[in-house]
């Protein structure tokens, strides 16, 4: 349940000194993507803050969201915040089971009315699809969606199923797959997408709520700008090599040893908004397009269905809608029988151990 | 079975100078107007190196080239955090990590002390009050401290 204690109190609780929640503001700083000057403003809005209690809902999901949180670097920023806010309901990471955890989710709405914030993770059957395809506990997803965030004071959809449907979504959407976004019309929804999203800025937004009491500016889809407001192509240090014309065009020729630009080889970063490129993953170690692979653009909306992983863009730059559209058609034209048989040439290649490049890869698909 | 030493590895040799991206330059400069800054009218800067896209080889290239000071100290505090003064002085880094060693922010400062360092308002009132607490139990442990007095 939310307590009336403070963060800063909480803090000194955990046996936290003055400096290390001074390190903790500067890291909570450069993960809100706010300059290094805030922190002494942040430190002072924490000290006040109150625990937020959070409801966490797993719809049609694969807990890669989840898992992307509790495997980011531990146990300071992320953690210390899951320590202060009162996750009072969360399917795979809480003990209870059965009725006591439904219970325990109607206590947290009942004692929490009107603050309390759901995070949402996975796509849901729709209103109008089967319900069968996802329930808890009897409930179907719909059901316990929409009950849940009537008293809630916003609703945050981590990952890109819960943000524009994802993978249950990608066609041919088989459970009639919707975003929390389809659904909930009269709550603010932030949109945190990513497959999985970077974990710091899943924890960053909650921070944000945590630590001012208020939503972030958010971008024409719903994602905070903050983290979202800059292509990864902008923020990408192959750009050089974009801009003078070096691509890599095999993913082991001599373009690629040299770090050379992925965008033949499909990179989606110049439709791609997201935070990889500065903020990086596993705690700052690297990122795909550091490790020689393209950005799938996993956070935008239909990425599955934008036309195959290894194809180049046909259009540069440009507004990332555009591009998926043309980008999405193409990929609905090819049907499910090419599917099939894509997949049993994979099968033939492990067998013979045949290289298969990217262009062949991507007729296969 | 072999040992793991017996596996024949071939590393392929970087090519003499470290692969670069050209990131770093950009924030020495700025790092020079904060410099600029400090020295004109005392203003302080922090930078944070998250936000910046560095590439490969381009975070070792700046911290070559910031080098290293006379002051160097670890703050013990939710995990390490390592502090010291580059070959310019008033130009620090702070690499914070979490208790399992990783980082966790890397900063830039232009200051004369970087806050860290500093001790805080508050924990000198704590620290008076402390002070007094031990005293006053030595005190009263201690039969020759009325004689003192
Ligand atoms: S196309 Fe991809 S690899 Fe090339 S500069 Fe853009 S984001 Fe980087
Ligand atoms: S690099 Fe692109 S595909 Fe990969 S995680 Fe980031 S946004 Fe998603």
């Amino acid at each position: 349940m939310a307590t009336s204690k403070t963060l800063g109190e909480s803090l000194r609780q955990h046996g936290v000194s003055r400096r290390g929640f001074l390190k903790f503001c500067a890291a909570t700083a450069s993960m809100m993507a706010l300059p290094p000057s805030m922190a002494p403003a942040i430190a002072q809005a924490l000290e006040k803050a109150r625990r937020p209690s959070v409801i966490w809902l797993s719809f049609q999901e694969c807990t890669g969201c989840t898992e992307s949180l509790t495997r980011s670097f531990s146990p300071t920023v992320e953690n210390l915040i899951f320590d202060v806010i009162s996750l009072d309901y969360h399917h795979t990471l809480q003990a209870a089971a059965g009725d006591a955890a439904e219970h325990a989710r109607e206590q947290a709405m009942n004692t929490n009315a009107g603050e309390y914030l759901v995070v949402v993770d996975g796509s849901l059957p729709g209103p109008n699809a089967n319900p069968g395809y996802s329930t808890i506990a009897g409930i179907s997803n719909y059901d316990m969606l929409m009950d849940t965030i009537d008293g809630a004071a916003a609703v945050v959809a981590v990952g890109t199923c819960a943000a524009f449907g994802g993978l249950p979504k990608a066609d041919p959407n088989p459970t009639g797959a919707v975003s929390v976004q389809d659904l909930v019309k009269d709550k603010p929804v932030i949109n945190v997408s990513g497959c999985p999203p970077v974990p710091m800025v899943i924890t960053g937004v909650l921070a944000q709520f945590l630590t001012f009491g208020t939503l972030p500016e958010l971008d024409e889809y719903g994602r905070p700008r903050a983290f979202f407001g800059q292509s990864i192509h902008d923020r990408c240090y192959r750009r050089p090599f974009y801009d003078k014309g070096k691509f890599a065009e095999s993913f082991d020729d001599e373009g690629a040893k040299a770090g050379w630009c992925l965008y033949r080889l499909g990179c989606k970063g110049p439709m791609t908004y997201n935070a990889c490129a500065t903020m990086k993953w596993n705690g700052g170690a690297s990122w795909p397009v550091e490790a020689g692979y393209p950005c799938l653009g996993c956070s935008e909306p239909d990425f599955w269905d934008a036309g195959g992983f290894y194809k180049a863009l046909s259009v540069p730059t440009g507004s990332p809608g555009d591009v998926l559209l043309t980008a999405g058609a193409v990929g609905a034209a090819v049907g499910v029988g090419a599917g099939l048989m894509s997949r049993n040439q994979g099968k033939q290649a492990v067998k013979h151990h045949d290289k298969v490049t990217a262009d062949q890869l991507e007729e296969k698909l | 079975m072999a040992e793991l030493a017996g596996i024949p590895i071939h590393i392929e040799q970087p090519e003499a100078e470290p692969q670069q991206f050209g990131n770093a330059l950009p924030i020495l400069n700025e790092i020079r107007h904060a410099l600029a800054r400090f020295a004109e009218r005392a203003e302080p800067t922090r930078i944070d190196l998250a936000a910046i896209p560095f590439g490969p080889g381009d975070e070792a290239r700046l911290m070559a080239l910031l080098g290293r000071g006379e002051v160097e100290a670890t703050i013990d505090a939710l995990g390490p955090t390592r502090v010291w003064e580059t070959r310019f002085p008033g130009v620090w880094v702070l690499d914070y990590a979490n208790v399992e060693g990783e980082r966790i922010a890397l900063q830039i400062e232009i200051d004369e002390v970087p806050q860290m360092l500093r001790t805080q308002r508050a924990d000198i009132t704590d620290s008076l009050a402390a002070l007094d607490a031990a005293l006053a139990s030595a005190t009263a442990a201690d039969p020759a401290a009325e004689s003192r007095h």
